[in-house]
């Protein structure tokens, strides 16, 4: 199973190294990991997708808490979240098929960032199953490149993590 | 106010601490701090080499329960180190390292003896720190003690680059730590100790599983307060030796892979384990879903990540081992098990009835032997127990009563023990301090034969020789059809001439007719001493 883990982190150096590393060592699957500061700058929040077992997901919620620099750390449900990863893509569209690229992207409310000759770039933000199926819909005209932020997600609702 | 140098401020910080010994070895990234060292009130344990600084410096945590300091250099100085700091992680003792660093701005450029310390201690140290900028010292090092000395104890890491230790600063030491992320929690939740308690009442066969945890918490009393009001029997792990005295009615001895036959049969006939700070590693419990499936299990540990870990839990319980099982002792948990207690005593006079083969000629036996040099040890000495061969025999056969045994369990690093007991003889002079190791362990710590003398430290060391890396040959005879490789120590030494080269007293054993004798005037030597047993390479630890 796929388990979505916000988890609040002391914004300094090294936090980042330690929290990677601690899931190399000890096996565990990272789907995605974003960092960014949060209304406390003294506060960085990684989003991190974590995949495995009941057992193996409160091993790793167990060791995040055990870091002395870890915060907070809370366990969101899928349904219960509001998720968003942001994708550029590079898309190999020729003159002839530029328009159904376009077409695709309108369709998916993406947006168009960047043109050449030979490629346009597609920009969207979106709940990653969607990001997805984005990625799905432009393979067949050829992808030069991909960069994706990793998924970022907040509780729905009025309550926050530190509350 | 006077600004002081960020060496003095260290000097200060350990001061304030309390610190009166450290354990280290100098070098260019860390002369600052040595040269104001120097010049106050605390002592330093030159040790011949920084693994044993290390080691020595567990060896007086462990006694004193109280953080100890253990110092180095930048580069090898730190790599040196790490293997002490991975034992410290390993047995959750509380140590503060300080190494010394390159120049903060030739930090990251590979210059003369950088490594990343931190970066590379970063999976063994409790937490580190890369200290930019004294005016950090005094929180860092406040922090540091408080880290490794609270929840589960470990080694802190604190890098010094050497520029910082000159830069100068307004010192003032804080009253407190306070770090967000970092809230250890020392009592159980009462939930949850109502909870074991009731387990324990509607047990029909519970049994106490003692590790470490309880004896880092110094829960020795405690544990036999418990067992002794409800009639609870307890079995322990290596770690966990001595937290009920050798010989209680309750206690049934090691469990695990070189444990007795009655603490296996007492784990595998259990219907509630209880786990007190234990981490149920593959050498105590080599198939734990085997005992899920069998038994519930309460497990009791300070470290929330160690329940469920390796064994599947049905009740966690997270605190400290004296705090919680004193909560229990309010519960008052009885259960009617006197059947139970028949049958546990019955497998362990099955145990207890000798089955060892005389040893052969010119060799002492070394269970014999253990069991022989423990009963003539005071009450309350240390026994400090090296790795191999002589880690088994010593954990099996080792009566300790009010005293302590140290070792390392989780770490398992050869050539613990020398240091260890240096470190242990240094925090209590008027304890007896043993040591045990095997002539592949001597020639790893016999340097610090030196340091005994040089400091006044008598080391009291036992050392099994058999010319042979036996728990690896053990290993090979087992399975690898026998096939010993690598694991004759041939090429000496005698160590009777490492004893005189050092001006160390020494005697040598080679059969159990001359060991009273001799142990007692091993024990009753006022310096240190040397004694060598000889025994026999294809001797096992069964």
């Amino acid at each position: 199973m796929k388990q979505i883990m916000s988890v609040l982190v002391e914004n300094k150096a090294g936090v980042l190294s330690r929290t990677a590393g601690l899931f190399a060592r000890r096996g565990f699957n990272i789907e995605s990991l974003a960092v960014g500061e949060t209304e406390d700058p003294t506060v960085s929040r990684m989003t991190i997708v974590v995949e495995g077992d009941e057992r193996t997901i409160e091993q790793v919620e167990k060791q995040l808490n055990k870091q002395i620099d870890v915060i907070k750390v809370k366990l969101l449900e899928t349904d219960a979240a509001t998720r968003r990863e942001l994708i550029l893509i590079k898309t190999n569209a020729t003159q002839q098929n530029r328009g159904e690229v376009i077409d695709i992207a309108t369709i998916m409310n993406a947006k168009i960032v960047d043109l050449s000759r030979a490629t346009l770039t597609v920009e969207m933000c979106d709940r990653p199953e969607r990001v997805d199926l984005l990625i799905d819909m432009l393979t067949p005209y050829g992808i030069a490149e991909i960069a994706r932020t990793g998924m970022i997600a907040l509780q729905k609702g009025a309550d926050a993590i530190r509350k | 106010m006077q600004m002081i140098s960020g060496a003095q401020a260290m000097v200060k910080c350990l001061e304030a601490e309390g610190i009166s010994v450290v354990f280290g070895y100098p070098g260019a990234a860390i002369c600052p701090f040595y040269d104001c060292l120097g010049q106050s009130s605390i002592r330093h344990i030159l040790t011949r080499n920084e693994q044993n600084a290390g080691h020595a410096a567990s060896g007086y945590a462990r006694v004193t329960g109280k953080p100890a300091v253990c110092v180095a250099t930048s580069g090898p100085g730190a790599t040196n180190l790490f293997t002490a700091i991975a034992t410290a992680y390993a047995d959750s003792i509380p140590l503060v390292a300080i190494t010394g660093q390159v120049e903060t701005g030739l930090l990251g450029r590979d210059v003369f003896q950088e490594v990343d310390t931190t970066g590379a201690a970063e999976p063994f140290t409790k937490y580190s720190y890369l200290v930019k900028d004294a005016s950090d010292i005094p929180r860092v090092f406040k922090e540091a003690f408080y880290i490794a000395s609270t929840g589960r104890r470990g080694p802190v890491l604190i890098d010094m680059p050497v520029d910082v230790q000159r830069q100068l600063i307004n010192f003032r030491y804080p009253q407190e730590a306070s770090i967000r992320g970092y809230k250890p929690r020392f009592r159980g939740h009462a939930v949850q100790v109502k909870r074991v308690a009731e387990a324990i009442r509607a047990a029909k066969r519970p049994l106490l599983c003692v590790g470490g945890g309880a004896i880092a918490a110094g829960a020795q009393k405690q544990v036999r307060a418990l067992c002794e009001a409800v009639s609870l029997p307890a079995v322990s792990t290596l770690m966990g030796i001595g937290a009920l005295p050798a010989g209680h009615p309750l206690y049934f001895g090691m469990l695990g892979q070189s444990g007795g036959c009655a603490a296996n049969e007492a784990v595998a006939e259990s219907d509630l384990l209880i786990i007190l700070g234990a981490r149920a590693d593959n050498r105590a419990m080599a198939k734990p879903d085997q005992i899920e499936a069998a038994t519930a299990v309460v497990h009791i540990d300070i470290d929330a990540a160690e329940i469920g870990k390796n064994l599947g839990t049905t009740i966690p319980l997270v605190g400290d081992a004296a705090a919680v099982l004193e909560q229990l002792l309010e519960q008052s948990p009885r259960g009617e098990w006197g059947k139970w207690l028949e049958w546990l005593r019955a497998r362990r006079a099955r145990e207890a009835a000798p089955a060892a083969a005389p040893p052969r000629a010119g060799c002492v036996d070394p269970e014999a032997f253990v069991r022989l040099l423990s009963a003539k040890m005071e009450p309350d000495a240390i026994y400090v127990s090296d790795v191999g061969q002589n880690q088994i025999w010593s954990a099996k056969n080792c009566a300790v009563r009010d005293g302590l045994f140290l070792t390392t369990g989780g770490m398992g690093t050869m050539g613990y023990a020398l240091p260890a007991a240096l470190g242990a003889k240094l925090a209590c002079p008027g304890r007896q301090v043993v040591a045990v190791c095997g002539d592949g362990a001597f020639q790893m710590a016999m340097m610090e034969l030196a340091t005994a003398n040089q400091h006044g430290v008598p080391v009291k060391l036992v050392v099994m020789r058999n010319d042979m890396l036996g728990m690896v040959r053990e290993i090979q005879q087992r399975e690898y059809r026998g096939r010993e490789t690598a694991v004759a120590l041939a090429g000496g030494p005698e160590i009777g001439g490492i004893a005189g080269a050092y001006g160390v007293p020494f005697d040598r054993i080679d059969s159990m007719e001359e060991a009273g004798a001799a142990v007692e005037r091993f024990l009753a030597a006022d310096g240190s001493y040397i004694l060598e047993c000889v025994v026999d390479p294809r001797e096992e630890t069964r």
